[in-house]
């Protein structure tokens, strides 16, 4: 079989407090393991502080990782120098969450597109117009956009040029981290099947990264379900869906509020806020909310083991499958 | 029978860019009952925060104005007030009295440099004429009373010092001090988890249940407007183009634009079969229109699979498809 595309090990991730905050260092991530096949879409899905972003730009290495092991097609990148990350980082891009925020209002989408081009130093300048006109193209968006700027487009196309932008270099490997969650509605599903036709088409490797298990489960192979910088259940999307074994999955997955009334009786609601990430739990770092927790869940974190049907999942309670 | 909590009719307000005025919100009736939640529902630029903020008069000041229309509040004494006629001192005692209001950011709606008590205690102060030592009991009651744990520890505590669920629970006691008879809750759980989100849901329901308010809840969520609203508005650049009750609107909806909505939401356990099958999520082509160029007859008809030539002459009027349901659409019979 051959090895991972993407394979993370034990990833931490401390926020050392900076000079107007006391207190312990904010533990966004703690032992992170997962592996991505090439050509499979993973989603990273949690509630806000449970270190899904922080993955993302850890994969990238746009954050420096506490310790553990980004191993990028074959490649350590934790231990590269900055001349053969930069080309690592060739083959790997990120599309961000705000289309409003992430576009430079003073640039022109040409320049914008072209920009990564420019820095790797690929092509002249016909070619780096070629490569981003191709990009537009690919996004569905006319070729005349190249000379005009951020503000003129609408959210949903701001969010296709974002998408343009990752294209342009002809990565292998792309985090989307929220794509469509600043859009509307009617807008969101022709970005997600715009990104499920390029990822199938192309056949990148993606780390999807969400708050909303529905977008999620369109796109993604492997969902990943994570809370407060642990993983808490691992499996196949449809599975995950169909069969959800974690207590903490089974709740989020209640908690989305429902078209269908019928969804909405037997609504499990968990009680209290997320425990602040600084001061996590001990053991169980889902305990002090679970409708199932035993005194045993405070004693140890519970490992992240395969269950009968093929997820994995970090809780001792097999009894209440 | 009592009169409605609120009753809008013919509402149109505009906002002036140089040279014109461009109508944000036009031909809007809606009534809320004591008691009842309607939801107002639509996409970015649809005119339902503009109508909310019409309601409590907080228009952006230079720009924005109620051209046109009617809103009737029934208050606590239970006189009918026209708010659109107030002057701005009238309307500041209904605002925060009558009308209870919550945001979508607790954190900016609150200030940061005083406690939760005395921003609580404030209203009834204001409003109610209490003593600063009544109020500030009041402030930690209510508190209670939204589910905040130690409510007198977090009395003193400040905005920073709570959580964003805790923070909204407290801008919702802020919106109940004075026992209003109407809350406006625009987009109140948008910025939270969805495990709280279902928290503050369940909570503004069991408030509701206790004091009969009538609860106006501007959101984008179809899903909140199937969790928490008797009634629904969908709103499409400016207009309401259907409405009725939600069990209605969601089981049979009669009007192109509120199917068409309803279809692109992902929806759980749906999506791994359309993926197996090779098919594509469900979507509205094309994008909302600007409000300064809006199309001549119905604004929806641009991205409309049933549209006719008629639909671009005139705007529909809105046609009753039911005794409780209607429509603006003239193909509503085809749906």
């Amino acid at each position: 079989m051959d090895a991972p595309f993407l394979s993370v090990r034990n990833l931490t991730k401390h926020f050392a407090p900076t000079a107007f905050s006391r207190g312990p260092a904010v533990r966004a991530l703690q032992d992170i393991s997962f592996d991505i096949a090439r050509g499979q879409v993973v989603g990273l899905v949690g509630e806000s502080g449970s270190g899904k972003t922080t993955i993302g730009r850890s994969v990238l290495r746009l954050i420096e990782p506490t310790s553990g092991e980004i191993r990028f097609d074959g490649v350590d990148i934790t231990s590269l120098s900055a001349g053969p990350l930069a080309r690592q980082r060739r083959k790997m891009q990120y599309i961000f969450q705000d289309p409003f925020a992430s576009l430079s209002p003073r640039m022109t989408i040409g320049q914008i597109l072209t920009e990564g081009l420019d820095i790797q130093g690929i092509g002249n300048r016909r070619e780096r117009r070629a490569r981003a006109e191709k990009a537009l193209a690919a996004v569905e968006l006319p070729v005349d956009a190249y000379d005009r700027y951020a503000h003129e487009f609408s959210g949903g196309q701001r969010q296709r040029i974002g998408i343009a932008r990752a294209l342009t270099l002809e990565p292998e490997f792309i985090v989307a981290d929220e794509p469509v969650s600043a859009l509307d509605v009617s807008i969101q599903a022709q970005i997600i099947n715009l990104l499920r036709d390029l990822q199938v088409r192309l056949g990148l490797t993606m780390l999807f990264i969400s708050h909303d298990l529905a977008v999620v489960e369109y796109i993604c192979d492997t969902v990943i379900v994570l809370y407060l910088g642990r993983i808490m259940e691992v499996a196949p999307a449809a599975a995950l869906y169909a069969r959800p074994q974690h207590p903490y999955t089974r709740a989020l997955l209640s908690a989305i509020p429902s078209l269908d009334p019928l969804a909405r009786q037997g609504r499990q609601v968990l009680k209290g806020d997320i425990p602040s990430p600084a001061n996590p739990p001990t053991g169980c770092v889902f305990r002090t909310r679970c409708p199932v927790a035993l005194d045993a869940c405070a004693g140890v974190v519970p490992p992240l083991r395969a269950t009968s049907d093929g997820h994995l999942k970090a809780c001792i309670r097999d009894d209440i499958a | 029978m009592d009169a409605p909590i609120l009753s809008i009719s013919g509402l149109r307000a505009v906002f002036r860019i140089p040279g014109r005025d461009i109508a944000a919100v036009q031909d809007v009736d809606l009534v809320i009952g004591s008691g009842e939640t309607v939801a107002l529902v639509g996409e970015s630029g649809s005119g339902k925060s503009v109508t909310s903020l019409s309601i409590i008069g907080l228009l952006p000041k230079k720009i924005g104005r109620i051209a046109e229309g009617s809103i009737a509040l029934r208050r606590r004494d239970g006189t009918v007030t026209e708010l659109t006629g107030l002057d701005p001192e009238s309307l500041r005692k209904v605002r925060g009295n009558d009308i209870g209001m919550v945001f979508q950011e607790p954190m900016t709606s609150l200030n940061p440099v005083y406690s939760i008590g005395e921003q609580i205690a404030e209203p009834i102060r204001i409003h109610l004429g209490k003593s600063h030592r009544d109020a500030a009991t009041d402030a930690v009651r209510l508190l209670a009373q939204v589910g905040i744990p130690d409510p007198d520890r977090r009395a003193r505590q400040y905005p920073h010092e709570l959580s964003g669920g805790m923070r909204q629970r407290a801008t919702i006691a802020m919106a109940l001090s004075c026992d209003p008879t109407l809350l406006i809750a625009d987009e109140p759980t948008t910025a939270l988890d969805v495990t709280i989100q279902a928290q503050i849901l369940d909570l503004l329901a069991a408030l509701q249940a206790q004091r009969g308010m009538g609860i106006l809840f501007v959101t984008h969520n179809l899903g909140v407007v199937a969790e928490i609203a008797d009634r629904v508005a969908v709103m499409y650049a400016g207009r309401i183009v259907e409405s009725g009750p939600v069990s209605e609107v969601f089981t049979r909806p009669r009007h192109p634009y509120t199917a068409g909505l309803m279809r692109s939401v992902p929806r759980l356990g749906q999506a791994t079969t359309l993926k197996a099958a090779g098919t594509p999520l469900p979507t509205i082509a094309g994008n909302v229109p600007s409000l300064a160029l809006l199309p001549k007859g119905c604004s929806f008809a641009p991205r409309c699979a049933l549209a006719v030539d008629a639909c671009r002459t005139a705007v529909p009027p809105l046609f009753a498809a039911t005794s409780t349901q209607q429509s603006r659409c003239l193909r509503w019979e085809d749906l």
